[in-house]
């Protein structure tokens, strides 16, 4: 008898919550097509819910995330890239599969994507050096002033046509790096890069909560990402409604809104690897003691 | 009132021969709009009257500045931005270092003229508010040809054009020299907006800057009330908007650039907690809630007016306290003996009087040590603490912005830290203790982007200022205050 063809396991990619890979409350999927318009899978349609959940996750493990030594941070976004380097081979076929690029511009963007996650786990114990100071008040003060992580951060990886990958570590890694708690929204079209580094984040020890992944409708989370009271930025890639959108919600309770074109070129590598793209999530303190008795 | 148990008391006050600042003042009667270089009549040609809020007495006619005026502000700052962004950095930084020369010069004036139509005490606004507006000029003088070295990472740091700034009547030529000072040093030009109620200093520091030459256009100053605010909020032309007021302002300010995603600051309320441990020096700690509390009547946005005292020592620190704010000398502005002035307008003191009255029929105890008599005319409050307070009551969650302190207490650093950060401002703190490794580890762990460890409300042109949360974001003063002001 003819062996039968085998018939392949189709996966329902699902969210990423708490460490953990729950599909969305609501129990709705969205289909992914391939760039040949071809059925690949289904991913999880994320609820309002679902996103309240994140943020809960996130808010639970900020003090954690912020409060470990940076060395250790540092450490651990170090981790991720060794580990994304081991899923060199998938995260190239996700890019080259969804967005219908060459298997050597797929191959191009996992390196650029892993060597921006290297750079970046360089900035989690530097980063308050280079963006603090001491201030030489005309007093008898100590005076420093140094960045603080400001919270829970949202990065919303919306529309955009280009760079799943690469676009959706750059986004996120700064306020990661920070120690901000980060709640990522993959790109609608192509979200397999940004699951495939979820799936990979537990096994780089990144903790449960510092980053969760959710996928949906960018365009329908906006609204609710904007007005939620326990967010404190927001890091997008959005259209001219979309960031109206955000940035009139969230002057509800003033959380911190950053957002980028829709074509923002995420391949300049000097300007992605800057400290000055983690300053939206950052806090300044400036602390004052006497040094005269 | 004053409690039985205060045992042997030094007299309520001691009799000082008044003092008063006798140097006049020449304040014209009414006052124009000074727009590209010029004093002009505003389009309206309406005028409302600045009063003194210690006599009551009419200082001055203030022009109002209406659309129009704006729009005529915001053309002539976009003409001067081509040769003011061009010059080179160096003669830039010329112009800054004259403004804070002159400033210097005429402080004399400009102490009494702040503290005539302000209402603060002749003290502070000569030791304090003054000088460190020449110091904020100087400062970011030298900061014009330094910028590359501003903000880590920036490539090339540009200025962003045409600015509208809006500020607060609590330290006014103070604030209109934190908004202008980094705003020109990184090559902006400026529409600026003092409040109503204390327009004087300003149109002295426009008269200043026509001394110094500054190009016609660079910054232009529009008076009056909310409307004319909002006409620079809606403004097209505007680049970047910097706002010193109220949280409630300044969302709505937030919500309408939302579509046009003009750069915005925002320095806002506060409701700022000052933590006085058991191990503090009780007496230098009983000066830091003074200076934290009265310091300007309480009009500051970063006043310490939720007092936490660790449940072991508040008798003691109400007994001081007590005894302390009899010898607070309340009156006369321009006396320089006095201590703390007149509220700064009718409307804000019949807010303060009712968070009292709010207080009370919440169940806190109201006390006013000080037993002087107020001047007959004029808007005094006395220096007032409430102790009883919950944190649950209006006064302990809502920003008075006057003399008003809400005395509470904790048990454990732990609580002390989760009550203090229980408030959706972030705006400043303070700490009192004389152990070290304590005042880090809460400096770290309290949400405010200012923390006084052993002092409180201390201010300078390197030391960055401004909020974590809800008391707004970006930062002034100092090497990071500047990154608001420059595009990359």
């Amino acid at each position: 008898m003819a062996e039968a063809e085998r018939l392949a396991v189709l996966k329902t990619w699902k969210l990423f919550v708490k460490g953990a890979y729950p599909r969305s409350e609501s129990g709705r999927t969205l289909p992914l097509h391939d760039a040949k318009d071809e059925l690949v899978a289904h991913i999880s349609h994320a609820s309002r819910k679902d996103l309240r959940d994140a943020v809960e996750a996130a808010r639970g493990a900020f003090h954690g995330w912020s409060g470990a030594t940076a060395y250790l941070r540092s450490q651990i976004i170090y981790r991720l890239a060794e580990m994304l380097e081991g899923r060199r081979a998938d995260l190239a076929e996700a890019i080259r599969t969804t967005t219908g690029v060459s298997g050597k511009k797929a191959d191009a963007e996992v390196s650029a994507s892993i060597d921006r996650t290297v750079s970046w786990a360089g900035w989690c114990d530097k980063y308050p050096m280079v963006m603090g100071s001491r201030n030489p008040v005309a007093g008898p003060y100590h005076n420093f002033s140094m960045p603080e992580p400001s919270g829970v951060c949202i990065c919303v990886h919306g529309v955009a046509e280009k760079h799943s990958l690469l676009g959706f570590l750059s986004l996120v890694l700064p306020p990661l790096c920070a120690g901000n708690a980060v709640v990522a929204v993959a790109n609608t079209k192509h979200p397999l890069g940004a699951l495939l580094v979820a799936e990979t984040a537990p096994t780089a020890d990144v903790p449960a909560g510092a980053l969760n992944v959710i996928t949906g409708e960018g365009a329908e989370l906006a609204g609710w990402i904007a007005s939620h009271r326990d967010v404190d930025s927001i890091h997008a890639i959005a259209d001219d409604t979309v960031a109206a959108t955000l940035r009139a919600g969230a002057a509800e309770n003033l959380k911190r809104v950053h957002t980028l074109p829709m074509d923002e070129d995420f391949t300049d590598g000097d300007r992605w690897t800057s400290p000055r793209r983690l300053a939206p999530f950052v806090e300044l303190k400036t602390i004052w003691h006497p040094s005269a008795t | 009132m004053a409690d039985a148990s205060l045992g042997t008391l030094p007299p309520a006050t001691w009799e000082y021969s008044p003092a008063p600042e006798t140097v006049p003042v020449t304040i014209p009667e009414r006052t124009q709009v000074f727009i590209g270089g010029r004093f002009v009549e505003p389009h309206s040609k309406k005028r409302f009257a600045t009063i003194n809020p210690a006599t009551e007495a009419t200082l001055s006619q203030i022009a109002e500045g209406d659309a129009a005026d704006v729009d005529a502000a915001v053309s002539a700052a976009r003409k001067a931005f081509k040769g003011w962004s061009k010059l080179p950095a160096n003669e830039r930084a010329k112009y800054l270092y004259r403004i804070a020369r002159r400033i210097q010069e005429r402080a004399r004036e400009l102490a009494i003229l702040e503290t005539m139509d302000g209402g603060k005490p002749i003290k502070e606004s000569r030791d304090v508010d003054i000088p460190l507006a020449a110091q904020h000029f100087f400062h970011h003088a030298g900061w014009c040809d330094k910028l590359r070295y501003a903000m880590p990472g920036a490539r090339d740091p540009r200025p962003i054009g045409v600015c509208g700034q809006i500020i607060p009547w609590n330290f006014p030529l103070l604030m209109a020299a934190w908004k202008l000072a980094p705003a020109l040093a990184c090559g902006n030009t400026v529409v600026l907006k003092p409040a109503e109620t204390t327009s004087l200093t300003a149109m002295r520091l426009a008269e200043i800057l026509q001394e110094c030459d500054l190009p016609p256009g660079v910054v232009n100053i529009v008076t009056g009330a909310g409307a004319t605010g909002k006409a620079i909020v809606d403004h097209a032309g505007i680049d970047k908007l910097a706002f010193t007021g109220s949280t409630e302002v300044g969302k709505q300010i937030a919500k309408s650039c939302a579509a046009r995603g003009t750069r915005l600051t925002l320095e806002l309320g506060g409701k700022s907690p000052n933590i006085i441990f058991a191990d503090a020096a009780v007496d230098q700690a009983i000066e830091g809630i003074v200076q934290g509390i009265w310091f300007n009547q309480g009009h500051v946005c970063c006043a310490g007016s939720r007092l936490f005292v660790e449940e072991s020592i508040l008798p003691e620190v109400t007994r001081k306290l007590e005894m302390r704010m009899r010898s607070l000398r309340v009156g006369d502005p321009l006396d320089k003996n006095t201590d703390v002035g007149a509220i700064n307008s009718k409307g804000q003191l019949a807010t303060i009087m009712g968070y009292i009255d709010a207080g009370a029929k919440e169940g806190c105890t109201v006390c006013q040590p000080g037993q002087q008599a107020l001047p007959a005319k004029g808007f005094w409050c006395r220096p007032t603490f409430m102790t009883g307070v919950q944190p649950a009551h209006v006064v302990a969650r809502e920003e008075i912005f006057g003399p008003v302190l809400a005395v509470m207490s904790f048990r454990t650093v732990e609580e002390a830290i989760t009550r203090a950060n229980n408030t959706p401002y972030g705006l400043a703190a303070g700490i009192w203790t004389d152990k070290g490794s304590k005042i880090f580890d809460v400096a770290r762990r309290l949400q405010a982007g200012v923390v006084w460890c052993n002092t409180y409300n201390q201010f300078d042109a390197t030391s960055p200022f401004g909020g974590f949360k809800e008391s707004g974001f970006g930062r002034e003063g100092g090497m990071q205050g500047l990154a608001a002001y420059l595009a990359e």
